[in-house]
């Protein structure tokens, strides 16, 4: 705001600053409902023991104790560790490569780029599906291929050693375009002179990325990261429709198991209590985001 | 950035890797839906449909009510981007021009709350509401993706427009809620593209509320298409047919407005549920 501005109109938009809240307030209204309102109740029901029908007694913090001692709910927090630090590695590398071949021009890039988006775009149902056709062991295209070029054939989905790395192929496949479009944003943001200068100075390829791309989106690389981890943690669609946190409990995650207790067992109650739990794991996470994005805005 | 012959090679190496799985998956997919069960089911597999038939289309629309699903799916995810519009277009105005970073940090918290946590609560809420079997708490819990995406984005846009047209239109005497529906909102109509297609996306793609909230009538696509997994005798071309049907709306809105999408995801990364 400049100062004539303020001189000119004693009530500029510095003194509209107030009433600009009343433009929020019907989706603030939306936001009590929808979204508040189930984080109290979910505070509430996580505190007593929740049936769908019968008495909901208040049994403190039981559920939270019960967890602590839950073989399952902890190899499920293991599990989903697991799956999220491999859902997070992989996409950030073939996302970083991805964005630099895009930041080059080249015949049909559009339509290249499109392409790759599609499957972070494409329903997960819908894609889940298909991935489990192409699993079947003796079916499968996949099992297709690797034999046809001398490899052994997979058991992907369908045992418990190399369930999770599969699931977090099709992670990496879905996810890989989102991290990809963050840092090309970035790159794209970049300046010039340092590659005019490192080209004079005869560098190759590799050393102005190792040396000028790498550090200078290395923020953008960042936000990406806490995104991903962040989404990783919540997968839910595709693990759900593909293993159903099987075979056993061989990919069951926090999520899976958390809609399994709510959904299947009717226990609200100790369902709840996880959820606490895991949206403060998850809230951890967003702090970091958050931090990290105020850092973005300081530049 | 020049680069000699080697590198283009690299180059066209590289993006044909990085692009191939995504291509050869959805080749295959249609392919799938186009073969008939026998070659659906050969070893080795046939890759490219010889003669195509559309068979398992037809297959999807007789044994299941999926004209239903589709409207059922068209509904919820139009009155959830619609809504969060009417909502959230004003309160992202309002957050920008008040500066209020805490009320964006909100929204940000909503993108990153598992979809689940909601579903306990509102379970139960619409239950005792009896709403249980109808389209609304669909509608409703949608909003809970459309929403932040919309706020969001639309902060971004509001917070790059330059001030001083709608300053002007202040000092000309026009009230803050003028300048918002005259000067501000048609500048800002790319933005509301971008919001629009992203939030109808992510709505329509949803299935973790559908599949804990929707009764047999009330089904959304991706539920549908779940239950065609789950319930019928596994024959992979109706299975496929199906996925394609579910699918196709978004992968054609993707490849037609590829740039408002590019620039969206860009922008905020979003991601619904």
């Amino acid at each position: 705001m400049s100062a004539t501005n303020a001189v000119v109109i004693p009530s500029g938009p510095r003194a509209y600053g107030r009433r600009y809240w009343l433009f929020a307030l019907p989706a603030a209204l939306v936001v009590l409902l929808v979204i508040l309102f189930p984080w109290i109740f979910t505070l509430f029901m996580s505190v007593h023991e929740w049936k769908v029908t019968g008495e909901t007694p208040f049994v403190g913090l039981a559920n939270y104790t019960k967890m602590l001692s839950d073989e399952r709910f902890l190899g499920a927090v293991w599990r989903t560790l697991i799956f999220t630090v491999a859902s997070v590695v992989a996409p950030l590398i073939l996302g970083v490569w991805a964005a630099v071949c895009f930041s080059n021009t080249f015949k049909g890039r559009g339509l290249a780029r499109t392409l790759f988006v599609l499957p972070m775009m494409a329903t997960p149902v819908a894609i889940s599906l298909v991935w489990t056709m192409m699993f079947h062991p003796q079916l499968g295209v996949l099992n297709y291929i690797l034999t046809s070029v001398g490899l052994p054939p997979s058991t992907w989905v369908y045992d418990a050693a190399t369930v999770i790395p599969t699931l977090v192929m099709v992670e990496t496949w879905q996810w890989t375009p989102l991290v990809m479009l963050i840092v090309l944003g970035g790159i794209a943001s970049l300046p010039t002179d340092p590659y005019e200068a490192a080209i004079l100075d005869g560098a190759n390829a590799w050393q102005m990325f190792r040396h000028i791309t790498l550090p200078l989106v290395m923020p953008f690389v960042m936000v990406a990261a806490v995104i991903r981890i962040i989404d990783a943690l919540k997968t839910f669609d595709t693990i759900y429709v593909i293993t159903l946190g099987g075979p056993g409990s061989a990919s069951e995650t926090i999520n899976i198991l958390l809609y399994q207790t709510a959904f299947a067992y009717y226990d609200l109650g100790y369902g709840s209590a996880m959820v606490v739990v895991f949206f403060v794991l998850i809230l951890l996470v967003s702090l970091l985001l958050l931090r990290t994005r105020q850092r973005e805005d300081l530049r | 950035m020049k680069s000699g012959f080697l590198g283009r090679v690299g180059l066209y190496f590289s993006v044909v890797v990085l692009v191939s799985p995504a291509v050869l998956f959805f080749l295959w997919m249609i392919s799938l839906s186009l073969k008939n069960e026998l070659d659906n089911t050969a070893w080795p597999p046939v890759f490219i449909p010889n003669p195509p038939t559309l068979a398992n289309f037809v297959d999807v629309f007789e044994k299941n009510d999926f004209l239903t699903y589709t409207i059922n799916t068209i509904i919820v995810s139009f009155s959830a981007t619609g809504l969060a519009l009417l909502f959230g277009v004003p309160a992202a105005y309002g957050i920008a021009k008040a500066k209020a970073t805490k009320a964006a940090a909100l929204i940000l918290i909503a993108r990153v709350t598992p979809g689940l946590s909601y579903l306990i609560p509102l379970f139960l809420l619409f239950q005792w509401l009896g709403l249980i079997g109808t389209l609304t708490p669909l509608i409703v819990t949608h909003l809970v993706i459309t929403v932040p995406i919309v706020v969001w984005v639309m902060i971004g846009f509001f917070e790059g427009l330059p001030g001083e047209l709608e300053e002007a239109a202040l000092v000309d005497g026009a009230t803050i809620w003028q300048a918002f529906v005259y000067v501000a909102m048609p500048l800002a109509r790319p933005g509301i593209t971008v919001a629009t297609i992203l939030a109808f996306i992510f709505s329509w793609n949803n299935f973790i509320f559908g599949v804990v909230l929707a009764g047999r009538s009330t089904r959304t696509l991706p539920v549908a298409v779940y239950n065609v997994l789950t319930f019928e005798q596994i024959s992979w071309g109706p299975l496929a047919a199906a996925a394609l049907i579910v699918t196709a709306p978004v992968l054609l809105l993707t490849l037609l407005m590829q740039k408002e999408i590019v620039a969206g995801l860009t922008a905020g990364g979003v991601k619904g549920g």
